[in-house]
């Protein structure tokens, strides 16, 4: 959210209020630009799951506390339900749905598989938008670091064990 | 959520004039309490001012040692500077101890000294509260109040104020830099947060559409040695029950400089200077930081359901001075890993 998109960057220009209605917003999601019409008011989340069909990121609370809607803006984890999608124009998102290369699964994806590292799967998503980020950032030192910095993920079938072995078995691959 | 109007601004400047002389506008940095409130009907502005592409998002050392920080500098940015690790312990890991990494990325600096109570009668939008619906009364005081303050409180409030990271910059004396639409202002950090008294829906004393640009914390050769002890009934992404910031200087067995402040026990990030009086020169000793601490605590005016935080208020003061003085403290945090996902 920090780094400017170059469409943004003329200095001393504001630019115009749009809203409330539908306005024209694009958005670079998984590699790809879209343009839609959305409200101002629209997050991230809902534009991803009710415009774009990308349903991977869960609508669990709605309000920042559990962690299912966990994307990408520009590399870094954050929550797409206290994002609004128009602050996004300019930045790259990434969701669960952009992982898989060449029609394999990331292998953070394929860990949880293995490590049986989800029951209901809905926070799966975020989990796992989480633990690649985690490891990137270098917080995947022990199960005490892993613990810390994945605790914005909830699982209420709580799965913490598996989760943990899957990022655990990422981390030593690496 | 209310229809909103949007607007993205590129200098400062612009973004001040643009609040400043709209009164159902807000700025939009993190989104993690505007949004949040916003979709809950705790706040009702018609417009949002999204200043995340203003250069104001800087981490530096000052050459006196101090630092200098960006409003618009993220959480987790400013945790994972080498410089605050090195001279500002106590900062990067009240930083560390807040809500989550996800949140971390998003929220502002400047918005984190700005973010709401988490008290519930305020956020449900409904009940009676003096600090969303001014004169309405305290739903608190008489309600569910485990959570709440026990310091700095008035008949009108009890709302704990939620920031970490301001306890441990009340600790260290900074300063708010601001632009507003009367110009440049700094305001010392314990005269930017306001005790509710007969106002509470003041928090800060900020004019609508001044804008924090940055937050100083002057040089302190204490800090070096100091730490964030924060306890909450669960281990992590949880509020503090209670937390101290705290920073001690020892010189032949007697407290040369000492920093202590209190998070989840008062009204505002509170500087904990009656401890302190009490501290310096003082010897090291349990006894002596249990009398520090109960000088604190002496004014507290709790309710049946959050009495307990005045004696839990006591022992995390202890246990941070006893922390710092046997050296099971703190030095300069380690440095984390950097990167971003691929």
């Amino acid at each position: 959210m920090s780094t400017p998109g170059p469409a943004l960057t003329q200095p001393g220009t504001a630019r115009a209020e749009r809203g409330p209605g539908p306005v024209r917003v694009r958005l670079s999601v998984n590699g790809t630009e879209h343009t839609l019409d959305i409200e101002p008011r629209v997050s991230l989340l809902d534009a991803l799951r009710e415009r774009l069909d990308l349903t991977g990121a869960k609508r669990g609370c709605d309000q920042g506390t559990c962690g299912a809607c966990t994307v990408w803006v520009d590399g870094r984890r954050v929550l797409a339900c206290l994002t609004l999608a128009m602050s996004c124009e300019g930045h790259e998102i990434t969701t669960v749905e952009g992982l898989s290369q060449d029609g394999e699964p990331h292998p953070m994806q394929q860990a949880f598989v293995e490590q049986d590292a989800f029951q209901c799967g809905y926070c799966t998503p975020g989990q796992i938008m989480s633990a690649v980020a985690l490891i990137a950032e270098g917080h995947a030192g022990d199960d005490a670091e892993i613990k810390e910095w994945m605790s914005g993920n909830i699982c209420r079938c709580a799965a913490y064990p598996h989760i943990r072995a899957a990022i655990r078995a990422v981390r030593d691959q690496t | 959520m209310r229809p909103i109007t949007y607007l993205r601004a590129t200098d400062t400047a612009t973004a001040v004039a643009a609040v400043s002389t709209d009164p159902t506008s807000d700025f939009l940095a993190g989104g993690t309490t505007e949004v949040d409130l916003l979709r809950q009907d705790v706040l009702n502005p018609r417009r949002l001012v999204d200043i995340n592409d203003l250069p104001l998002a800087g981490i530096e050392g000052t050459p006196e040692g101090g630092l200098r920080i960006g409003a618009l500098a993220r959480m987790s940015e400013v945790a994972a500077a080498p410089v605050v690790r090195e001279r500002f312990p106590l900062i990067a890991q009240a930083l560390e101890l807040g809500a989550s990494a996800q949140l971390r990325n998003m929220a502002s600096m400047g918005g984190n000294l700005l973010q709401r109570v988490r008290c519930s009668y305020f956020r449900d939008a409904e009940s009676p509260c003096n600090k969303r619906d001014p004169g309405t009364g305290c739903s608190a005081i008489e309600g569910f109040s485990r959570g709440h303050a026990v310091l700095g409180t008035s008949e009108h409030c009890i709302a704990t104020h939620p920031s970490d990271v301001a306890v441990a910059l009340v600790a260290l004396d900074a300063r708010v830099h601001t632009l507003g639409p009367n110009g440049e202002r700094t305001h010392a950090i314990d005269d930017f947060f306001l005790l509710p008294g007969d106002s509470p829906h003041r928090e800060h004393p900020l004019e609508h559409g001044e804008l924090i640009t940055a937050i100083e914390v002057p040089a302190a050769p204490v800090a070096r040695h100091s730490l964030y002890l924060k306890v909450r009934d669960r281990e992590s992404y949880e509020f503090a029950l209670v937390s101290v910031a705290a920073a001690l200087s020892v010189m032949d067995g007697t407290i040369a400089e000492v920093r202590v402040a209190l998070g989840g026990v008062a009204t505002k990030p509170w500087r904990a200077r009656r401890a302190e009086d009490f501290l310096v020169g003082a010897t090291v000793r349990r006894d002596d930081f249990a009398m520090a601490a109960r000088v604190e605590l002496a004014d507290a005016r709790p309710t049946p359901m959050n009495a307990f935080k005045v004696e839990l208020a006591q022992r995390a003061i202890i246990r941070a001075l006893d922390m710092l003085s046997d050296g099971t403290g703190t030095g300069p945090a380690p440095r984390p890993g950097i990167g971003s996902p691929s």
